[in-house]
């Protein structure tokens, strides 16, 4: 005890202050990838961007309406419809956006992704993050970024072909609750083509439940090419609408927010999707040529 | 007054380090150290008092010290260091007589800190990038040692609800790394013939802590009296690829199923995996370091920095050998030191 009074007493009458804090700055530290939090590496995208491009350019020979409706900065929440059994629309829509524009897009997909080897790695550097309501929330709310969602899920990719262009049930409306919390407009857009591109013409129920995935689909690509069908899409002609961002006048960072104002908002988001698919649809006089 | 404090696990890497930072803080008036084994770091002013695995001595030392806080470092987060039954004793049995002790009629104690881990949260597919220190975990716990941390937690909740005038503050920290600590991670990277164990097709994003800000924490949390649970962990997450390669490792793949038979191998090596190592080689996990920034905390390294500045330590010791110094902590010796008469006392600080 003696020895601590003689400390304290001793303390002011120091010559050196005992340096403590003063040693907190911040030690600066080299990365040698630039993987970021999410996984996604810049270096990886790019290098995918340019060999998806021609696919882009000369096989879907994709064609945007309405890009300058995506905002340069700032946050926004995607939302596209789905489909095809390997989906078509997420790469399509993430290269334009990159391209174009110049800024990442995040794109949201099943957790499942996570657990498959190689496909989990190469999926996350190129964008891909685990549509989990914390990851969207800290990618909208604190990073103001864009990112992608497919409301509808593994429902529209497992469609069959008959149901292409019917939009499937838009969750429970989970993405308007996270735009809403997170203060970003939700920027609905819609994708003609992709349904063609890989089209579901029978799924085996019994082989999905024994692998533990979604489903297990048997594509036309398949019946023509054989295995190599699950790498080769047809050659349909992607067109993509950009509709009007949807700004909700309530407040963001809530607990939570009242589930039927939930529940219209995303209905009335698929229903003008819906209509917006319909009025492309008429007017489009080949599959293959738009 | 100063601060009495009493210090579980003074045997261990973290109980030795935090009494030394401590011993320079003149604030700090006592301090008493309990382990089932002597203290591997000379200590200047620390008192050393031996207990078994359970602490069942506690509420003694205790009472006779009239401590006001206890840092409580001694939680065991490798399962490899030891068999289930002990790890069990030491982390759920241990932290019941510890706040049994804290708690009973007339105790002095005002704060508890604990050393907890973000082992707590998993490490599963279904999980976020990030977890709050409110986030639930996506799966349930499936390995001891996260088994025995959740109780422990549990307890400790049930502690600060009973005894709302202790402040009772919970640091979960990320995986160590740093110039000295060893660990399942650390010995991964160290391999003998450069090579480190992956797992095939997954390149998770950990995250780490050096060791530096792992006392430097503790010291804040107790300085500074904040109560709640805070994450302790370096900003950002690095890929597993990259901490190999900045370490100068090669990796090599363990095949993705069947991996906790195709790693058992490794053991000959004196290289142990455990299950929720294998599952972090998967999935990685980021722990939110915010909370504590806001409480004041600020932190000297990143997670890249950790890793940094254990690669440098690693290629010291790769030159030079293992120059750490070896200390035997002899009874007679300390107690002369710190209670002769004939010593002559230097302020220290």
């Amino acid at each position: 005890m003696a020895t601590g009074d003689r400390i304290t007493q001793l303390r002011p009458g120091a010559l050196v202050p005992v340096p403590r804090d003063a040693a907190d700055e911040p030690l600066a530290a080299q990365r040698l990838s630039d993987v970021d939090e999410w996984g996604r590496s810049e270096h990886a995208r790019a290098l995918t961007r340019r060999l998806y491009d021609p696919m882009y350019r000369y096989w879907f020979r994709v064609e945007w309406d309405g890009m300058e409706k995506i905002p340069d900065v700032g946050g926004a929440l995607l939302v596209s419809n789905h489909a095809g059994a390997i989906p078509s629309d997420a790469p399509a829509i993430m290269h334009g956006i990159e391209t174009e524009l110049g800024r990442p897009v995040y794109g949201l997909a099943e957790h499942l992704f996570k657990a498959v080897p190689i496909v989990g790695t190469a999926w996350a550097r190129n964008g891909g993050v685990a549509a989990h309501p914390e990851n969207a929330y800290r990618l909208l709310r604190e990073q103001q970024q864009l990112a992608l969602v497919f409301p509808e899920g593994t429902k529209a990719t497992g469609k069959l072909y008959k149901d292409r262009y019917q939009l499937r049930r838009f969750g429970r409306g989970g993405f308007v609750e996270i735009a809403m919390r997170s203060g970003v407009p939700v920027i609905p857009i819609v994708v003609m083509g992709a349904e063609e591109s890989m089209p579901i013409v029978a799924r085996s129920n019994s082989l999905a439940k024994l692998l533990n995935v979604p489903y297990v689909p048997i594509t036309a690509n398949m019946l023509l090419f054989g295995p190599l069908g699950a790498l080769l899409y047809f050659p349909s002609k992607f067109r993509i609408k950009v509709l009007d961002p949807v700004h909700f006048d309530v407040p963001s960072d809530q607990e939570r927010y009242s589930r039927s104002r939930v529940m219209d908002e995303a209905e009335s988001i698929r229903v003008r999707m819906q209509e917006t698919l319909y009025d492309m649809l008429r007017n489009r006089k080949s599959i293959w040529f738009g | 007054m100063g601060r009495r404090v009493l210090i579980t696990g003074l045997g261990t890497f973290w109980g030795g380090r935090v009494a030394k930072a401590l011993e320079a803080d003149p604030d700090v008036e006592v301090i008493v150290g309990v382990d089932t084994q002597a203290p591997k770091i000379r200590l200047e002013r620390t008192e050393f008092v031996r207990a078994d695995q359970s602490y069942s001595i506690l509420a003694r030392i205790v009472k006779a010290t009239q401590v006001d806080t206890i840092l409580h470092t001694f939680l065991v987060v490798d399962s490899t260091r030891m068999s289930g039954r002990s790890l069990h004793e030491i982390n759920v049995i241990g932290t019941m007589n510890l706040l049994a002790a804290a708690g009973g009629a007339g105790s002095t104690v005002r704060q508890v800190v604990v050393k907890s881990s973000t082992l707590v949260y998993g490490s599963n597919y279904q999980d976020p990038v990030w977890f709050r220190e409110e986030t639930p975990r996506t799966r349930a716990p499936r390995t001891r040692v996260e088994r025995s941390l959740l109780e422990v937690e549990d307890y400790l909740r049930d502690f600060a609800e009973d005894n709302p005038h202790v402040t009772v503050t919970l640091m979960r920290f990320s995986n160590v790394l740093g110039t000295d600590i060893v660990t399942p991670i650390s010995k991964a990277l160290q391999l003998p013939g450069g090579l480190t164990p992956c797992i095939l097709g997954f390149d998770p994003r950990l995250q780490f802590l050096e060791e530096d800000d792992v006392v430097r924490s503790i010291e804040f949390t107790m300085r500074e009296q904040v109560p709640g649970i805070y994450n302790v962990a370096g900003d950002g997450l690095l890929p597993w690829s990259e901490v190999a390669h900045v370490c100068g490792r090669r990796l090599i793949a363990m095949p993705p199923v069947l991996t906790g038979a195709a790693v058992r191998p490794l053991e000959w090596a004196r290289m142990e995996l455990p299950p929720e190592l294998l599952d972090l080689l998967r999935y990685g996990r980021g722990a939110d370091n915010r909370r504590l920034k806001r409480a004041g905390f600020r932190y000297r390294y990143t997670s890249a920095g950790a890793v940094e500045s254990f690669a440098e330590a690693s290629r010291l010791r790769a030159t030079v050998g293992d120059s750490r110094p070896t200390y035997k902590y002899e009874s007679d010796v300390e107690a002369f030191f710190r209670h002769s008469p004939a010593v002559v006392r230097q302020p220290t600080g």
